[in-house]
């Protein structure tokens, strides 16, 4: 028996009954034969109400699919021991909701909170809980030592703890424990929008405000049922793929600081402020802060203003190539990137991986290509991708998107440059009541997913953010195991993952 | 390696000449608001009640702002039906106390003054600081990282980022301090030895930002350790934040930087 199960495509509503509530059997089988035809787990997550929501996506066909259960006590048979993407997705439905996914492996917490709805701590640990207090998995032995690392580091990032288990300076395990940065962002969201919702879908990862604010944006566009001029889409393409590139540009230049290839490193460091500037040239603000609102633009990109963009883009682009090429020449650098960080792409598939990461790995993941949306359906941007999964893998991935996202600044600036400003956008009509929305973007490091349903008011009754960093911190683990604790941060910039993105 | 030395040839020098002069601000940077209080309508409370996080009181000679909660967002200008607050491109915002942050059209905003005694000897000419975020989102961080590029080069100063408490001075924070960063941020400051200085970076280090509300923070750096110079913004500019240093330092003597 085939189950049909409604198709959804990104940014679309759907009434909520309309969504396929199944017995807990058939919703895990459901799950488990369309991830064994190729879907990935985009998101599983819980309500208050003992309600399991899934969402498939399937990439080649450009759908999504969204399924429910409701399950009679707070327990259910884990999907993570068939289904290793289900593996963090669990553990936050029970730190969230205190229902149980029995026979998980790996039940610990993710951000050290009490369950949100007052429900028995899955842990009992009887009060507040202890961030990174939790059963460490542990390699035992005489030549066996462990490190432990954070949660504050050395350097100018967020904190997280790290536990690697290592034999001499080889690393068996790394786990990664993080809910340092958690300050509450989807439980903030509930019975919105409120006045500060944007802000912080724009700050639930701060160096990819656009990339969340435009997911928050179009969800309300598509909970309101309401098209966006392509104008504005152009305007809003123009934000992320600018936000993609100053980031993909810190990121090769901190890679090579990392293998002590100073040119580079330098240049780069500069070149991304002049990336970074050009937003603000767009918003005011590096960080794309405040560029985007629900229904339109906050500030356009006049013909005018696109067109003096132009020069300073061909300018940065000039100096980019110039700086980054020479990584592509130096031994001592390859030898570097070549030798550390492998992840295994069927690893890769099974556990989830997205974004640039994935792409790593030879799978034809983005959601740009996948679930077009915004400019990229007129305007396709070719997927960049790389074979070996290792760091170099991960660096020359961001190259060709640079290249990539270069070209269609470029055209899109020069179109926009052509183009009469839109007079400013009227408020969004009301959100249908009890509907569900998915929205999905490519942030610069990978698939940034916001989905909603909303009350009889059309109040979100449920509101849930899976920044890419959530799949992926897992592969970063994966990355490390053979190698040694020093390629440590040379991996860890590789993926260059979020931490209060992971931790909302 | 002739390939590096044409590169570095082509990139030349690119070291910004402040503080010797301003490097260029955006058209639209949205630096210290400017009130105009005669503009306001009678009784028209718009502006503070379009201001997400209540940075906006009515007294005496009109609105007030709190750049501490302030998110210099355009959330108040796009609501005052006359123009009666507007962005300038003022950067300089920090202050030694969290009341100087408060903005009114009357009062001349009072800038950070610098260390004296003992302190401005000790760390005048060679300040370390510790960085800690506390449930930032990475803005501020990046900001603040972008200090240490060759285009500010914040060596030059005699300002450095290290990596152990021990070897600090001072304690740079930014996030609104997560339930779960309190001990950590509270272990930081224990290690670093005393005297001691502490940096809030940003609206959620001085007053929780767009988190205020929530339960799981703090509400920022002063909940937990006593706090020298308040720098805000959301983030603050990478000029924003080096002219507070600066500031504190006594380098930034009243002509500098008054370009």
């Amino acid at each position: 028996m085939t189950l049909v199960l409604p198709i959804l495509r990104n940014g679309q509503r759907l009434p909520l009954r309309e969504v396929p509530e199944l017995p807990i059997r058939e919703f895990r089988e459901a799950i488990l034969q369309r991830i064994h035809e190729g879907d990935r787990l985009a998101c599983l997550c819980a309500d208050f109400d003992l309600h399991l929501h899934a969402v498939l996506a399937d990439d080649a066909g450009q759908a999504l699919r969204a399924l429910r259960t409701k399950l009679d006590a707070p327990r259910y048979p884990a999907l993570t021991p068939d289904c290793p993407q289900a593996h963090l997705f669990e553990r936050e439905i029970a730190e969230q909701t205190g229902i149980v996914p029995e026979g998980h492996p790996w039940l610990k917490p993710v951000r050290f909170h009490l369950p949100w709805t007052g429900a028995p701590d899955p842990w009992q640990r009887g009060g507040a809980p202890v961030p990174g207090a939790m059963d460490f998995y542990r390699v035992e032995g005489e030549e066996v030592h462990e490190v432990a690392v954070g949660p504050v580091h050395a350097g100018v990032i967020e904190p997280g703890h790290f536990r690697f288990q290592c034999h001499g300076e080889r690393v068996f395990h790394l786990e990664i424990a993080l809910g340092y940065q958690h300050r509450g962002l989807e439980k903030a969201l509930l019975g919105g929008p409120h006045p500060l919702s944007l802000k912080q879908a724009e700050t639930a990862c701060g160096d990819s405000s656009i990339a969340h604010a435009w997911a928050y944006c179009r969800l309300l566009e598509g909970l309101a049922g309401v098209e966006i001029t392509p104008r504005v889409d152009l305007v809003r393409g123009v934000a992320l793929e600018l936000e993609r590139v100053a980031n993909h540009v810190g990121d090769l230049g901190a890679l090579s600081g990392d293998v002590g290839f100073l040119p580079t490193a330098s240049f780069c460091g500069r070149i991304r402020g002049d990336w970074l500037n050009l937003s603000a040239e767009g918003c005011g603000s590096r960080l794309g802060r405040d560029w985007l609102r629900p229904g339109g633009l906050r500030q356009d990109l006049e013909p005018a203003r696109a067109a003096a963009m132009r020069p300073r883009l061909d300018r940065a682009w000039m100096d980019t190539k110039d700086a980054v090429e020479l990584l592509w020449g130096a031994a001592s650098v390859m030898i570097r990137f070549e030798a550390a960080g492998r992840v295994d792409p069927d690893q890769a598939r099974e556990i989830g991986l997205v974004g640039v990461a994935a792409r790593a790995c030879g799978l034809s993941r983005d959601v740009r290509q996948d679930h077009p949306f915004g400019p990229y359906g007129t305007r396709p941007v070719p997927v960049a991708q790389a074979e070996s999964g290792n760091v170099h893998s991960r660096a020359w991935v961001r190259w060709l998107e640079l290249g990539e996202s270069a070209g269609f600044l470029s055209a899109a600036l020069a179109s926009l440059a052509e183009s009469e400003a839109d007079p400013r956008p009227r408020p969004l009509p009301p959100r249908a009541p009890e509907h569900l929305c998915i929205s999905l973007t490519e942030g610069w490091r990978g698939e940034v997913l916001h989905l909603a349903w909303t009350d009889a008011q059309g109040r979100f009754a449920r509101y849930k953010i899976v920044d890419p960093s959530f799949h992926n911190w897992f592969g970063l683990a994966l990355a490390l195991r053979g190698e040694q604790v020093s390629d440590f941060p040379l991996c860890n910039k590789s993926f260059n993952l979020s931490y209060c993105g992971h931790d909302l | 390696m002739i390939h590096i030395l044409l590169s570095r040839w082509r990139q030349g020098y690119r070291t910004l000449p402040y503080p010797k002069e301003l490097p260029a601000l955006p058209e639209r940077f949205r630096g210290r608001p400017l009130i105009h209080p005669e503009r306001c309508p009678d009784g028209c409370r718009a502006c503070a009640e379009a201001c997400p996080t209540e940075a906006i009181a009515f007294g005496a000679t009109g609105p007030r702002i709190d750049l501490g909660r302030c998110l210099f967002c355009p959330d108040c200008t796009e609501a005052c039906p006359e123009g009666a607050i507007e962005y300038t491109q003022e950067h300089r915002l920090a202050t030694r106390t969290r009341e100087d942050l408060s903005l009114g059209p009357a009062v001349e905003y009072r800038l950070a003054a610098a260390l004296d005694g003992e302190l401005k000897r000790l760390f005048g000419r060679s300040l370390k600081l510790r960085v800690v975020s506390a449930g930032g989102c990475n803005g501020c961080e990046v900001d603040v990282n972008v200090l240490g590029t060759l285009a500010w080069d914040l060596g030059r100063f005699g300002i450095q980022f290290v990596a152990s408490p021990r070897h600090a001075d001072g304690l740079l924070l930014c996030g609104p301090v997560t339930q779960n960063m309190e001990l950590a941020v509270r272990k930081t400051y224990d290690a670093i030895p005393g005297p001691k200085l502490v940096i809030a970076v940003g609206a959620c280090a001085i007053a929780g930002g767009p988190y205020y509300r929530q339960e799981e923070q703090l509400g920022g750096a002063a909940s937990v350790v006593p706090v020298d110079l308040f720098i805000p913004g959301c983030p603050p500019h990478p000029l924003t934040i080096l002219d507070g240093l600066l500031r504190l330092l006594g380098r930034l003597e009243p002509r500098a930087g008054t370009a």
